[in-house]
């Protein structure tokens, strides 16, 4: 096989996903492999769902949709007919995934599941990406991003104590559970170029966010302490204090917290130098042994004590300024930024992390999130806008397949295609 | 024990802390060897932070780094001491892949960037997961993935209307970068094999974390509009949120999107006139009156345990769950027949639970070889065995204090 510049180059990927598995081939696309989009003829669903490029609701112009399916490219296929089946079947030959996020089952149920595509395919990667994974007592169990977010942990841990268990309102689950079945599937991908051997790559989402939460696990098997929510708070850290995360600044918020030990002697020792600068230290921090200083014995009321005075000084200084201190002075402290705070932000712009994807049937390029890493020898490559609805049948069809005017358009009268 | 994916690569872990540690993961969990470098100095963050083994501190008793770390060989080094540079190049030249996770600088520092490690190995690849690249004018700015939280503006995605943003307790990101570094990580060992070129691989946590915000990114682009805080609300589906019930602290989610769901829900609480009240007929009256309907469901849900609730719900093919906390998904039926939690005697904590892998792979799954290391415990195997060093050779070191 020719080595490209991608790292997957000349790979084909067949995403037959709904949004519980776009990133995936994103994932994949991003690092060079041919994705086809495979939706059905009308279009995705998901392409119905708002907000939409300049507020008009119009199927090719989801910025859901556009975000995870950049790179790739797109045909309508129903696969619940029986030509669709067997048009699947000849693409799933040649190609090195399939990708698929149904109901366990739904796929076998039409004969085109893993056990009959390997059969005419040896080296096939299928990857299943579902709320539960394939097998086990809830793998039947109905589930939206809420669901799997409660079940995985993350919810119970996330909020403040006093109100219910918070999810984050963007839809996270199936980003986390497509984003590990991009790297599981090369993980399988590693191992079909040693031996010539496919599998079937199993995801569960609720795994996938069980990895999300910290030392929940442990803390119960050792110390039978349940980790809960404790709003803008870290606990079950150090001992029985908690540490303050979230701090309000003059024109919005920043993170920072305080740590002890080794870790947090420089910001520390930076926070209250700023203080007196500022003329605001209090006298018990001024000669503060920060060395000495261990979470392991602070206590809450010192915490508190201490914190008191570090919200004084972020309260006198926007968080544009509070970060551009804490770059100058390394303080471990961050602003909270909103999108356009995002978009201007330098680091990114320096590292050149912006894409321009243009769109002739919108007359205007837009900006898209780039690379999530940079490779020296194979650079990722970003540069495709997200198919609109069978876009590419031609190309996979007709020049592909070698389907005739005739055939393809008995195909699109018998709703096919 | 049957041959695995990596058996045979050698992985260099300069890393600490989780996202760099984390990513390691997919290759020790598929059997590559991974020696994660430490040192008694200055011990990785999760040695120092709870729950210890019996709530007494100690580097070997930190159930934090040890759920992370199953499959992994630790060797203690005191990279201060010029001589344990030494040992270092000679793993450098064992090494497949060296990671690392510090911020950028403290490699330069000791003279083993990429550059520095290519003369010592010419094929080798380096992956570096930093806060928010390896150039650039934040590159060295110190942090922990809590502050990622804030530079994402994920912290904006969860709060209640009208309130204070929540900041996640999790460093979110920190677990989230290992999957796409993994897939760029593992596609370059193939690349390797079939060219011979290694290559360095920047990982930008701030530029990873952002991949998962990118519709509001691009609506934002585009109509300038930024997402406002909404609880738990959908605008696709009502009810749609956690509800309480019958317990301590417990809690059922319930999602209803099509009007289908709605009469099967309706039935399935008892309550079929709700099907007939115009507050509710459809979505769009759902939405207006959603407060008033999410505290007629409460007034349900809180006669029931949450596992009734999904129960019943589950039957009736609505969109239920639990909220799970550590003692719920500890002992959770289905996460246990997937093989998610590895259970084995660790040398200091006993019995202990680890981390296993959210997939599975039909034909060659992910295997426990080893509970994780304590600190150093693979040192002198590491030195001797893998490395070929001499017993005297070894002593030497060790009386300079390479191994502290």
């Amino acid at each position: 096989m020719e080595i490209g510049k991608g790292l997957l180059s000349s790979r084909r990927v067949l995403d037959l996903t709904d949004e519980k598995g776009f990133l995936c081939g994103k994932i994949l696309a991003d690092l060079g492999a041919d994705v086809i989009k495979i939706e059905k003829p009308g279009g995705d669903i998901t392409r119905k769902l708002g907000p939409f490029f300049h507020e008009a609701s119009d199927p090719e112009k989801s910025p859901y949709w556009s975000a995870y399916n950049l790179n790739k490219r797109g045909i309508t296929l129903n696969i619940e007919t029986k030509r669709g089946q067997q048009i699947l079947t000849k693409l799933a030959q040649t190609a090195d995934f399939v990708l698929e996020s149904f109901a366990p089952g739904y796929l076998d149920d039409l004969g085109i599941g893993y056990m009959k595509l390997s059969q005419i395919n040896p080296r096939l990667i299928m990857t299943s990406i579902t709320s539960f994974g394939q097998t086990g007592p809830y793998s039947n169990y109905k589930a939206s991003d809420i669901e799997v977010m409660a079940m995985g942990g993350l919810m119970y841990i996330t909020g403040n104590p006093d109100q219910p268990p918070l999810r984050i309102s963007l839809p996270q689950a199936f980003l986390l559970a497509s984003a590990h079945g991009a790297a599981a599937s090369m993980v399988a991908h590693f191992h079909r170029e040693t031996v010539s051997e496919g599998q079937h790559v199993d995801v569960s989402a609720q795994a996938c966010v069980v990895w999300e939460i910290a030392n929940a696990i442990p803390l119960w098997e050792l110390n039978r302490n349940i980790l809960r929510r404790a709003g803008s708070f870290i606990a079950g850290r150090w001992t029985g204090t908690k540490q303050r995360l979230l701090w309000k600044c003059k024109n919005g918020y920043v993170l920072f917290y305080i740590l002890g030990g080794a870790f947090g002697v420089k910001t520390n020792r930076a926070i209250v130098r700023w203080m007196e600068e500022e003329k605001i230290a209090p006298e018990f921090l001024k000669n503060f042994n920060w060395n000495a200083f261990d979470m392991a014995t602070q206590t809450q009321e010192m915490q508190e004590q201490i914190e008191g005075h570090i919200s004084r000084l972020f309260m006198m200084f926007t968080k544009e300024e509070l970060y551009n201190e804490a770059l100058k002075r390394g303080i471990m402290l961050c602003p909270v930024n909103t999108c356009e705070d995002i978009i201007k932000n330098t680091q990114l712009k320096d590292r050149d992390f912006w894409v321009e994807i243009i769109h002739p049937e919108l007359s205007t390029s837009i900006k898209h999130p780039g690379a999530f890493a940079k490779l020296s020898e194979t650079p990722l490559n970003i540069s495709r806008r997200a198919p609109l609805v069978g876009e590419h049948n031609l190309e996979i069809y007709r020049d592909e397949l070698g389907l005739s005017d005739a055939e393809l358009n008995d195909l699109i009268c018998g709703g096919v295609i | 024990m049957s041959k695995q994916i990596f058996n045979g690569i050698n992985v260099l872990d300069f890393g600490w802390a989780i996202a760099g540690p984390l990513t390691l993961k997919y290759l020790a969990d598929y059997g590559a060897t991974v020696i994660c470098i430490e040192s008694f100095q200055r011990p990785d963050l999760l040695r120092t932070a709870t729950p210890y083994k019996d709530e007494i501190p100690g580097v070997d008793r930190a159930g934090y780094f040890a759920y992370f770390a199953a499959n992994k060989y630790s060797i203690s080094l005191d990279l201060n001491k010029p001589d344990s540079l030494e040992i270092v190049k000679k793993l450098i030249a064992w090494a497949d892949v060296v990671a690392d996770s510090h911020r950028p600088g403290v490699l330069e520092r000791w003279k083993l960037a990429y550059n520095d490690a290519v003369k010592i190995k010419p094929d080798i690849i380096m992956i570096r997961n930093s806060n928010q690249g390896l150039t650039g004018p934040a590159a060295t700015h110190p942090g922990l993935g809590n502050h990622i939280n804030g530079l994402t503006g994920i912290v904006n995605f969860v709060g209640w209307p009208e309130q204070e943003p929540i900041s996640l307790m999790v460093a979110y990101s920190d677990y989230l970068v290992p999957h796409f570094a993994a897939a760029a990580l593992i596609g370059a060992l193939d690349y390797r094999r079939k060219t011979g070129k290694g290559q360095l691989i920047d990982i930008s946590q701030f530029e990873v974390g952002l991949q998962l915000l990118a519709p509001a990114l691009i609506n934002y682009s585009v109509n300038g509009v930024e997402e406002k805080l909404k609880g738990n609300s959908c605008d696709y589906a009502a009810p749609h949120g956690a509800f309480r019930c019958k317990g301590d602290d417990r809690w059922c989610t319930i999602s209803v999107f099509s009007n289908l769901e709605w009469q099967a829900f309706c039935n399935a609480i008892g309550k079929p006139e709700w099907l007939n009240d115009f507050r509710f007929t459809n979505l769009s009256s759902r939405k207006q009156n959603e407060a008033k309907l999410n505290d007629l469901i409460e007034q349900w849900t809180m006669q029931h345990e949450p596992e009734e609730v999904i129960k019943l719900l589950q039957k009736a093919g609505v969109a239920a769950g639990v909220v799970q906390n550590a003692e719920d998904l500890y002992d959770d039926i289905q996460l246990r027949e997937r093989d998610c939690f590895w259970v084995a005697d660790h040398k200091e904590l006993g019995k202990f639970t680890h981390l296993g892998q959210p997939s599975r792979l039909s034909k060659t799954p992910a295997t426990f070889f080893r509970a994780a290391p304590c600190l150093g415990e693979h040192t002198e195997y590491i030195c001797r065995e893998l490395l070929g060093m001499s017993q005297e050779e070894y002593d030497e070191y060790l009386v300079k204090g390479v191994f502290e």
